[in-house]
């Protein structure tokens, strides 16, 4: 196969890999684009090792790291709980980093392979492209190993402070750009090196201050960053599939971690100095004086909910701990069938990464189409007659729209407190995340049922079907 | 005629086609300059580059019209698409231009792999989930 047959089919490859991301549109036709996705990565694979010049040896060495490398992705991917779904992610995210950094050591080492110079003889473009692509791998590596780590409950959720932590980043951050200028200039195997280490460190010093909330926006952005360094690798060996499917999906991953922040409304900034949340968790001391709470039973609940004609369920991350999703699903049945209409309201931030609430809910047979986003949802909560909160306490915090000191304040909520009456489904009183009081639980038409989400609902249900 | 002579005019006829020689290459200097500046003087990095920016707004805009219900399964399908990678990969091992790049792209393929068999496995489980009502 010519050098040109194969960049057209990288061409058609690149296409392809458009088409399976316009495919996620829809529920409708996002399974055809996963499959057109799918076609594309094989193209772009027979088009490489059809290429001229290749060695059978090697070509015989590729097909073994594919099969070896695919029976354990496959196994991995057949498993894991979707609970797990975003420790997946980024343990993904870490191979690609550490992918694009073996790729820029095997530039430097054999650049003919990829027409950019001799072995220390490398044009001082692709010294900066490659230097680019081999510190934006390393840092999404390392980043993403914290990020799984965290995310796995391997390492604490917490936030890891210490003293001048972000002069000691800046620091390496400035480090690291004089390093790449360096190594530009000169080439040096051993500075490509340096390189690599200190970016690692970096990428590990970047993700620790960072707590475990606030990690659906820390995947994001490092699904970006692995979009970037597979953009940077395609730029060192000149190869445009690269370049174009390293731009979409550092795209996708910019777009997503936007969305992440204007859901908590904070800046990218303020998320990546950490620390959030670190001064809350007890219960806010103001709760005193706000009056009693009103704490309802399980059977009380299932007696208010079979007499509403509508029903909306705020289903949270604690939703998702408690494996509660299930029993949630089996509830809106049985209300369904006592003619109570019932829909699912989930928050951006809802979850530990984008659109983690819909693939709990959607496993749980929950039909696509009756849950819905913070905006469609929001102007319905006046005229229902229960909102059900299932492990879900900062999103529905009036407190972000009327308390301009609390550290909740602008972050979009939904409008739970226009139902008639507000169920809240957690442990205790802890405050949330953000370690804000809620003043919601004080109010009369609100009703607290303490306990586990999946225990409280299954008697919930139990309760429906007397 | 005398030999001093013919070698005179040689001379003189030798003078004059190097002139000609010369004004032939001012003049093709001049039309290469008039005729086809772009494709001499571009650098390959500039294609690419271009290429990157508009990749960059397809991505925005193929983007900003998933639905947020697909969120998760669009970062994991980014994901097994970025393991194009191993295209990179592929080139180190089989060109074969030096054992350290082979090992180092065995290495980088090994680890693509397992992202695009498993980016594409868990993206396609989830999208199954999706139902309609009824």
């Amino acid at each position: 196969m010519s050098v040109t047959v194969s960049t057209l089919a990288y061409l058609v490859a690149s296409v392809l890999f458009i088409l399976a991301l316009r495919g996620l549109s829809h529920p409708e036709t996002s399974r055809q684009g996963n499959v057109y996705g799918m076609v594309g990565m094989a193209i772009a694979i027979v088009a490489t090792l059809f290429r001229p010049g290749m060695a059978g040896g090697g070509i015989a060495l590729i097909l073994l790291a594919l099969a070896i490398g695919g029976a354990v992705g496959a196994y991995i991917a057949t498993r894991i709980q979707m609970t797990a779904l975003p420790q997946l992610v980024a343990a993904f995210h870490s191979l690609v980093g550490m992918a694009a950094v073996f790729v820029a050591a095997a530039a430097l080492y054999a650049p003919e392979s990829f027409g950019i110079g001799t072995r220390g003889h490398i044009k001082t473009t692709s010294l900066v492209e490659m230097s680019l692509g081999l510190a934006i791998g390393a840092i999404t590596f390392s980043g993403s190993v914290i990020a799984f780590l965290k995310l796995d409950g391997r390492m604490s959720g917490a936030p890891i402070l210490f003293p001048n932590q972000h002069w000691l980043n800046l620091g390496l951050g400035v480090l690291l750009v004089v390093l790449i200028a360096a190594f530009v200039s000169g080439g040096s195997e051993v500075l490509f090196w340096l390189i690599a280490i200190l970016a690692f460190a970096l990428g590990f010093l970047l993700i620790i201050p960072i707590g475990g909330a606030d990690m659906p926006v820390i995947v994001s952005m490092l699904n970006s960053y692995s979009g970037w360094a597979a953009a940077g690798i395609g730029f060192t060996v000149g190869n445009l599939l690269l370049i174009i499917t390293g731009a979409l999906v550092g795209a996708s991953g910019a777009i997503l971690s936007y969305i992440m922040c204007k859901g908590m409304n904070r800046s990218i900034i303020n998320v990546l100095l950490g620390g959030f949340g670190t001064e809350g968790g007890a219960p806010a001391a103001g709760g005193a004086d706000r009056g009693a709470v009103k704490v309802g039973s399980p059977e009380d609940a299932a007696f208010i909910m079979k007499n509403a004609s509508k029903v909306i369920i705020v289903p949270g991350y604690g939703m998702a701990v408690a494996q509660a999703q299930q029993v949630v699903r089996e509830m809106a049945d049985l209300l369904k069938k006592e003619g109570v209409e019932v829909k699912y309201a989930i928050h951006p931030v809802a979850g530990r990464m984008p659109g983690h609430m819909n693939v709990l809910l959607a496993e749980a047979n929950v039909p696509y189409d009756e849950v819905f986003e913070l905006e469609e949802i929001n102007p319905e909560f006046a005229e229902a007659d229960v909102a059900y909160v299932i492990g879900a306490n900062d999103v529905t915090n009036p407190a972000a729209k009327t308390d301009p000191s609390s550290p909740i304040y602008g972050m979009p909520i939904l409008d739970v407190e226009k139902a008639k009456t507000v169920f809240f489904v957690k442990r205790s009183m802890a405050s949330g995340y953000a370690g804000v009081d809620n003043e919601l639980f004080y109010r009369p038409n609100t009703m607290m049922l303490f306990g586990d989400a999946k225990k409280v609902t299954q008697e919930l249900v139990q309760a429906l079907q007397r | 005629m005398n030999p001093t002579e013919l070698a005179n005019q040689a001379a003189a006829t030798a003078q004059r086609a190097l002139e000609l020689a010369e004004q032939a290459r001012r003049a093709a200097e001049a039309a290469a300059a008039t005729a086809a500046p772009a494709a001499a003087a571009v650098e390959p990095f500039l294609y690419l580059l271009t290429i990157f920016l508009l990749a960059c707004f397809v991505g925005y805009y193929v983007v900003w019209n998933v639905t947020p219900a697909l969120h998760s399964p669009l970062m994991s399908v980014t994901n097994a698409i970025s393991s194009v990678i191993v295209v990179g990969a592929i080139l180190a091992t089989g060109l074969g231009a030096s054992w350290v790049a082979v090992v180092f792209g065995f290495l980088a393929a090994l680890l693509a792999s397992v992202n695009i068999f498993g980016g594409f496995i868990v993206t396609r489980r989830m999208l199954a989930m999706f139902k309609r009502k009824g």
